[in-house]
């Protein structure tokens, strides 16, 4: 069954047109990476998703619910977490404190206190320098670190799809793979259904899983990631051989 | 000593009232980006709200008579209304606006809400007696402390204790805070913007209802333009403070209040007309050695 449903969205800025109709479905527990070059319009496309961008056209939908234009706070409590490019964390909250702002939106269900606080106790489990360091500012923290918390707090809020805007950015490609590991290890423990955005095929290619190739504003290529990432129509339409 | 200790006093009086108005300015605009310009007029609509709507010199006082155990609650609670409806009627309409737009819009409801009040009570300033018992003066260490200068004091002292302890201590200032920090990414996790923004309106209001409780008692008139001064003072307590940094809207009212008084002092008579200018003038050196205001609020990011 598909939990997340694009037709023919589009998103502009102004006159500028950022996203011209794209079209896809996400089945549930899939993984799929969205590549495509600087300017290609993956950052517009999760921002539609997460109804930060409302889409100048077309329609999405979310486990049978229509999102399209709805606000980001109600699209995240129906689950899906959006964890945006440059790591957003609170900087002048402590790590504990941005951990649970998320779990606000369980706050009307019976016995949610106790859900957040196994829910904290998981994230740390799963991440446990952030209880090292759980009364420090978030601030303070480093790149991969920061990840790493913005991660957890989007889990804070028990998802059912993440979409997560290029994680790789600005970190060392050790702490990348550190972040990968801890992602795809979640994947697998809560069936979560993923979202990635990555300038390069290369992670793609590395996880597995279904690519997406974005450029100009529309999905020019989309299957395996590493059929995909290996063929030359890959690398034709990643940097526009054969166009001009 | 004596003369000292009562500098020190009128100091922290006047440094608490700016202090105040600074933090109900600042409240908004950590989570909107909205210079509220209508909060002076808040602050005068919750004295005349004490009042019976009459042109007459006299006050017919009417709510005011109230025992202050009643009397207090009511005032706040009619700033927080006033300030939550011009939040509903007029500021969510502006929310996707510039903050420049926003800023004019909060001028324009100032006007609405002055002229509503020069409409029923005109612009005679009128005599109003309230919670008369607090301005008997009482004797510390040979200074003579009007009682009320006392109680201003202990009262911001503890408004800023309890707003500290409801910002850092419960679920509802935990998402203002991280509202005020970035607003898109808070709501990204569920916090609901609505709700954040007119729960700043409400304490915001409630705090120029405090205001308008302290002004109104220490000069015994009710005025439509009472909250004027008072406002502008605050407002640039929160541009030196750091716009949208609570703490430094804090630090600088009362920084602001100390200027005033002590100027006010040291100043040779003929040139006390003129304090205005050296306390504005003190302004100007602060923003030149520190532009970005004593504490930059952290991750002043763009409000959706």
């Amino acid at each position: 069954m598909s939990l997340l449903t694009l037709s023919n969205v589009s998103v502009r800025y102004g006159r500028l047109t950022a996203v011209r109709g794209v079209s896809f479905s996400l089945a549930e527990g899939e993984v799929l990476f969205i590549t495509g070059p600087n300017g290609a319009g993956k950052s517009s496309l999760l921002r539609a998703i997460a109804g930060v961008t409302p889409p100048a056209g077309g329609r999405i939908d979310f486990e049978g619910h229509d999102i399209t234009g709805r606000a980001p706070e109600d699209i995240a409590r129906l689950g899906l977490s959006m964890v945006p490019e440059g790591r957003d964390v609170f900087g002048g909250l402590t790590i504990e404190e941005n951990l649970l702002v998320g779990t606000g939106m369980h706050a009307a269900e019976r016995g949610w206190r106790a859900r957040a606080a196994s829910e904290l106790e998981a994230v740390y489990a799963t991440f446990p320098i952030l209880k090292d360091r759980r009364h420090a500012q978030a601030g303070l923290l480093s790149g991969g670190q920061q990840q790493m918390l913005v991660i957890g707090r989007a889990l804070m809020t028990n998802p059912r799809l993440v979409a997560i805007d290029e994680p790789s950015l600005g970190l060392a490609p050790n702490i990348t793979d550190q972040v990968y590991e801890r992602l795809i290890a979640l994947r697998a423990e809560r069936k979560l259904t993923l979202l990635i955005v990555e300038q390069s095929s290369t992670r793609a290619m590395l996880v597995g899983g279904r690519m997406m190739l974005m450029r100009g504003g529309e999905i020019l290529l989309d299957g395996d990631a590493r059929a995909l990432g290996q063929s030359e129509a890959m690398q034709a339409a990643y940097f526009g051989y054969g166009e001009h | 000593m004596g003369s000292l200790l009562q500098v020190v006093f009128d100091a922290l009086a006047l440094g608490s009232l700016y202090a105040l108005a600074a933090l109900g300015i600042a409240l908004i605009f950590g989570v909107m980006r909205l210079v509220n310009f209508a909060h002076g007029d808040v602050i005068a609509f919750c004295v005349f709200a004490l009042l019976w709507p009459s042109t007459d010199a006299v006050a017919v006082v009417f709510a005011g008579n109230l025992p202050w155990f009643l009397l207090i609650p009511l005032v706040l609670a009619v700033g927080a209304a006033l300030s939550v409806l011009s939040e509903l009627v007029v500021f969510r309409r502006f929310r996707r606006a510039n903050p420049a737009t926003m800023m004019i819009a909060s001028f324009a409801l100032g006007f609405v809400i002055r002229y509503f009040l020069l409409m029923l009570y005109s612009s005679r300033p009128k005599s109003i007696s309230l919670l008369p018992a607090l301005s008997q003066p009482i004797e510390i260490f040979g200074a003579r402390i009007p009682l009320l200068q006392l109680i201003t004091i202990l009262v911001t002292i503890a408004v800023l204790f309890g707003l500290t302890a409801f910002l850092r201590r419960t679920r509802f200032g935990l998402e203002m805070r991280a509202a005020a920090e970035n607003f898109t990414m808070a709501r990204m996790l569920g916090v609901r913007a609505n709700r954040v923004i007119m729960g700043a309106f409400a304490l915001s209001g409630a705090l120029a209802g405090a205001i308008a409780l302290i002004l109104g008692s220490q000069t015994g008139t009710a005025n439509i333009t009472m909250g004027a001064n008072v406002m502008l003072m605050a407002f640039i307590a929160t541009v030196i403070g750091g716009m949208g940094s609570l703490a430094g809207a804090v630090i600088a009212g009362f920084l602001l209040g100390s200027i005033a008084t002590v100027m006010q002092v040291i100043l040779p008579p003929d040139a006390r007309a003129f304090r205005d200018a050296f306390v504005y003038g003190a302004v100007i050196l602060v923003l030149i050695f520190r532009p970005q205001g004593l504490l930059s609020a952290r991750g002043a990011k763009e409000r959706v």
